[in-house]
């Protein structure tokens, strides 16, 4: 049983490479289509009781760490940067062009979740976490708590698709390491790069649904 | 294994035969029948709640159970047949067997995914069967809020655990449809010369792609609100126990498409086979199966009616339900004139078949009633629903399964099975269904409520009608096991085409080798070439047979 | 519709309209079924293998009949739907001006009914007949249904809401009445009856149930003792809306919308106080009562509230 990985010839059930490799990227666009409809039920869920709470949710955003939040945002946007690079690095065959960027594409991936760590390590400090440790400020009432709730389980979920990404570029790297992709072979690159793109516009939107809101700017 | 494959030609199921080449195949067809292996099982336990369901019904006091394990029995026996059997039984089953051999490829997309789709698949049971065993939940197969997160006192975050991870297998599986009839189709199997079949499990595949994400979000945020005490659908935190209803519905009936998009394709195929003609309509049937699956995502709420919706949105919801109720229709009177001027045969796969017309219909028509507003007022919550989605569901979704596994039998096991117990069989399940669920229609409209350990005396007569037909239907599926068991070993050997049907499934030995194929097949006709005037037919690779 | 054996009494204003669209569809289905079954049959015994009929000719141009069936379809779904909605409508329109009120809470597992002179019953409501009903309903904890089969009324009961439903029962008797929404252990057993009787007996029975205090002149009592009447007391210095007339009246609010100001606005009123609502032209002072008052009170507060109301229009 080849690996995809060792040898150049396509899979059994493909007639040719192309076909394999249009099949994996067409794959990767169903998996992403059925994580829109994840993060989209909580996002839509959100959205409605800040609709019905309007008040108290801007109260509560106004806790939130925007600096952190912000800072993440640039750590994700350049890591798709790096993960784009990568890709193109493959496509050329830059072999140590490919390794340094997949690891740095892992390394900020790594800064996103030390941000993110921090940041709720100052939730924590600034009483906003939900029944572990939350202070009902004066004007607080109990949908403040509700906005928290969906901060920490989006923020969360995402943190564990964050993971997920750095672990499969790590295992990219292995492989890279060992020589496994060429300008005719990189396709798991490819629908890696649309993973980590994803997960990336995740944070995005995430960012746009939750910080802003509270602050004088909106 | 060497004992049924005695003397049977090499195939896949003599291929090789290690525990590991099984456990640890890429094989479709191997992994078709380790997820049989696995339904059958849930298929037990879920019957073991009806069984324990029924007996306790005979008598209106509520003596054989106490009220607690009652509600956890009829919980189990929801949980465990919807996600554990009806969902994955066709799709993963007769479905992953096959859909290549039926587009002309030599695997899914992505093997390994379909070997994972069925790890996932057990490791969910292992979760549900731990909770079972620790003493299991009495929610409801659906969960309401603020019961489940607040008051109850049963494993609802193993439940919920365990249909989240089931959610996972669901997705795997219908992602690897998706992908393989879109990029791996033979040449010249264009969208319009699929098996309707394909059609079928091409709906069910992008349903269970979009709805199960959000069943996904929503038990999650039920497990989290009941661990951490977090309020989202918590009245007294602000949260609507509605929001809840809404977001499971949203799934949960698209889910119930799931069930029967796969049985109508299933019926097609055996309809068409059968009566030897060309199915009537072909586009308008697969047009009608998406159909289905689209508007299926617009109709939720007509399980709220009288939840505290406001009346303007249930108005809404009631037009939509009857939208989706037209391509249903469209397909029982397709499926109607695919008789007219056959030549019909009623082997134990035709009589499935037919029945699940006659049961679909009758559930489908009770369907409008339930869509009506101020009728479903009156019935909801009670017996008459009950009837109603087991008349889909297992009058039409488990009798197509079954029609598919007699069809197929041949194909998958290189056996013929005896005909005549299985028309037995067939006609038994028929009388044994109705005497079960039709006596339940009339209890519903009485006021006999779901979910009661107990009811009124006057009630009587017609749940032990009920239950007496619960016990003949349970001999009706008990019986393939013994018949189809006793085919494996002794059973007169399958040629490639014991039915003389036409799709590409049947151009292939009967077990099928490992790759499907020895080349590639090139596809010249459309499906369902069958002429009834003389019995002749041309098979999809464009070879003629008298 | 008693003369058709397994029937249910129908004995509500709407029961025998509600049956009338479900023999409608009871018959409907009756013809398509015969003709899907009869075509079924007729069709197996002409074109079974071995008959000789002439099967050719098949039917090319399939799309005229389909055309046929689906718009066939088409037209008798929504018939049906028009027809059922419209009495949907009809039916879970509250009426303005019932007849009586009732109070129901209900609490796992039985239901508790406060008439509006202050009579409580426990899963039985005495109701007089011929007469408009309009049920106020809540939940103590998970969420219940308030179903009467003979009536042919059914509506959800949740925690921290109102909700209404509204009857005419036009024959005495007993009728059951059955929790229509899982609520737990004993979900089976909560049931009660519907007690319908003359108004005269309707009237007697009222009289000796030996209450003194009617729902509204209770619900006083918990205006005093709570500190409303501090604000919202005829002599109070602080700037609080006026109660007298309020209920059934549209409220302005602060960020420009109007509400109307009934059972629920009531209920959101005490339990959220100012966070919630923010009426144009008062500061946002109110407290809020939540967890301080149970919901059998707040029954009581409301109907004291709806008896302002009722006194203003009936003084001139």
């Amino acid at each position: 049983m080849a690996s995809p990985m060792r040898s150049l010839a396509p899979e059994p059930q493909f007639a040719t490479l192309e076909q394999q490799t249009e099949t994996a990227q067409l794959g990767m666009w169903v998996f992403i289509a059925t994580e829109v409809m994840f993060f989209g039920a909580l996002i839509f869920t959100y959205y409605i009781y800040r609709l019905i709470y309007w008040e108290q949710f801007r109260l509560a955003a106004a806790d939130t760490k925007i600096l952190l939040g912000a800072i993440n945002v640039a750590i994700l946007l350049t890591s798709s940067l790096t993960m784009v690079l990568a890709v193109n690095a493959a496509k050329e065959g830059r072999q140590r062009a490919l390794l340094v960027l997949l690891l740095v594409t892992a390394a900020l991936g790594f800064c996103f979740l030390g941000v993110k760590g921090y940041e709720y390590v100052q939730d924590y400090n600034s009483s906003t976490v939900p029944s572990v440790n939350f202070l009902f400020k004066s004007g607080y009432h109990s949908p403040a708590e509700l906005f928290w709730i969906f901060y920490f389980i989006a923020t969360g979920f995402h943190a564990v698709h964050v993971t997920i990404g750095i672990g499969a570029i790590l295992v990219m790297s292995w492989h890279a390491r060992r020589g496994r992709f060429s300008p005719n072979y990189y396709s798991p690159l490819e629908v890696l790069g649309l993973y980590w793109s994803f997960v990336d516009t995740v944070w995005v939107f995430l960012f746009a649904a939750i910080y802003p809101l509270g602050r004088a700017i909106t | 294994m060497t004992a049924i494959a005695a003397d049977l030609p090499t195939s896949y199921l003599t291929e090789e035969h290690t525990i590991a080449s099984w456990l640890l195949t890429k094989d479709h067809k191997r992994i078709a029948l380790l997820f049989f292996a696995s339904i059958t099982f849930f298929f037990f336990i879920g019957g073991i709640g009806a069984m324990l369901i029924r007996l306790q019904l005979l008598s209106p006091y509520g003596l054989l159970l106490q009220p607690d394990m009652y509600n956890r029995m009829f919980t189990m026996h929801g949980i465990v047949m919807v996600w554990f059997f009806l969902i994955p039984s066709i799709p993963a089953t007769l479905g992953n067997f096959l859909i290549p051999l039926m587009i002309g490829a030599h695997d899914l997309a992505f093997p390994r995914l379909n070997l994972g789709s069925w790890y996932v698949f057990n490791l969910s049971g292992l979760f549900l069967l731990y909770t079972l065993f620790v003493g299991g939940v009495d929610t409801g197969w659906t969960f309401y809020t603020p019961y489940s997160t607040l008051f109850a006192n049963g494993h609802v975050i193993g439940a919920a655990v365990a249909v989240f991870v089931n959610g996972f297998s669901s997705i795997m599986t219908g992602l690897n449809f998706v992908v393989t009839i879109h990029r791996l189709r033979a040449p010249g199997m264009t969208w319009m010369r699929l098996p309707l079949f394909v059609w079928a499990i091409y709906a069910v595949s992008i349903v269970m792609l979009l709805a199960t994400p959000v069943l996904a979000m929503t038990l999650a945020l039920v497990a989290l609100e009941r661990f951490m005490g977090v309020g989202v659908f918590d009245p007294a935190l602000g949260g609507d126990p509605l929001l809840f209803q809404h977001m499971f519905w949203f799934y949960s009936h698209p889910a119930v498409y799931i069930m029967i998009l796969p049985a109508m394709g299933v019926a097609s195929e055996l309809i068409a086979c059968y009566a030897r003609r060309p199915v009537f309509g072909y586009r308008g049937m697969a047009y009608a199966i998406m159909g289905i699956a689209v508007i299926s995502f617009f109709v939720w709420a007509h399980h709220m009616f009288t939840a505290g919706i406001s009346v303007y949105a249930a108005v809404v919801f009631s037009l939509m339900t009857f939208f989706v109720a037209v391509p249903s229709a469209i397909k029982v009177f397709n499926w109607t004139a695919t008789l007219h001027k056959g030549r019909i045969s009623f082997d134990a796969p035709m009589i499935y078949g037919l029945g699940f017309v006659g049961l679909f219909t009758i559930g489908g028509l009770t369907g409008l009633m339930l869509a009506t507003l101020p009728v479903d007022v009156h019935v909801h919550d009670t017996y008459f629903v009950i009837a109603h989605f087991h008349y889909i569901m297992v009058g039409g979704t488990v009798s197509a399964f079954f029609g598919g596994l007699h069809f197929w039998w041949p194909k998958i096991t290189g056996r013929r099975y005896p005909e005549m117990w299985a028309r037995g069989a067939a006609i038994l399940t028929f009388l044994g269904f109705n005497l079960t669920f039709f006596p339940q229609f009339i209890l519903g409209y009485l006021g006999m409520m779901r979910r009661y350990y107990a009811y009124p005396p006057a009630f009587q007569e017609w749940n032990v009608l009920s239950s007496a037909g619960a016990s003949i239907l349970a001999v009706a599926y008990a019986l393939p096991l013994f018949y189809l068991g006793w085919s494996l070993l002794w059973g007169e050997r399958a040629s490639a085409n014991p039915w003389g049907a036409t799709g590409l499934e049947w151009s292939t030995s009967s077990p099928p080798p490992k790759e499907n194929f020895a080349r590639t097949p090139v596809v010249k006709a459309a499906p369902y070439q069958y002429n009834p005037e003389d019995g002749s037919f041309v098979s999809q690779d464009g070879v003629a047979h008298a | 519709m008693q003369w058709l054996p397994f029937w249910p009494p129908d004995a509500s204003n709407t029961a025998a309209s509600i049956d009338k669209i479900f023999i409608g569809e009871l018959s409907l289905s009756l013809v398509i079924l015969c003709f899907v079954f009869g075509m079924m049959i007729v069709f197996g015994v002409r074109y079974r293998r071995n008959s000789a009929a002439d099967r050719s000719n098949l039917v090319k141009k399939t799309w005229h009949w389909e055309l046929t069936w689906t718009t066939g379809s088409l037209a008798v779904f929504l018939a049906l739907f028009v027809w059922g909605a419209n009495m949907y409508l009809w039916l879970y329109e509250p009426p303005r001006h019932p007849d009586l009120e009732i109070y129901v809470v209900a609490k796992q597992w039985m239901w508790k009914a406060e008439h509006p002179g202050g009579q409580r019953e426990i899963n039985e409501v005495h109701l007089p007949v011929d007469k408009v009903v309009r049920l106020l309903l809540t939940s103590e904890d998970v969420i219940h249904d308030f179903f009467v089969p003979a009536f042919r009324v059914k509506h959800d009961v949740l925690p921290g809401q109102y909700q209404t439903l509204w009857f005419k029962p036009t024959e005495t008797g007993r009728f059951r009445l059955e929790c229509a929404q899982y609520c737990g252990t004993q979900h089976a057993h909560m049931i009660g009856d519907i007690v319908v009787q003359s108004q005269a007996d309707y009237a007697r029975w009222l009289s000796q149930q030996g209450v003194h205090k009617s729902l509204a002149q209770q619900g006083e009592q918990l205006f005093r003792s709570f500190g409303c009447s501090g604000c919202h007391g005829a002599n109070s210095t602080v700037h609080a809306p006026s109660l007298t007339g309020l209920y059934g009246r549209v409220v302005h609010l602060q960020d420009g919308t109007t509400t109307t100001a009934d059972e629920r606005y009531l209920r959101d009123c005490i339990l959220l106080g100012a966070s919630h609502i923010q009426v144009a032209g008062y500061p946002p002072i109110m407290p809020s009562f939540a967890g301080q008052i149970g919901e059998d009170d707040l029954m009581k507060l409301v109907a004291y509230i709806q008896s302002l109301s009722r006194q203003q229009q009936a003084s001139p």
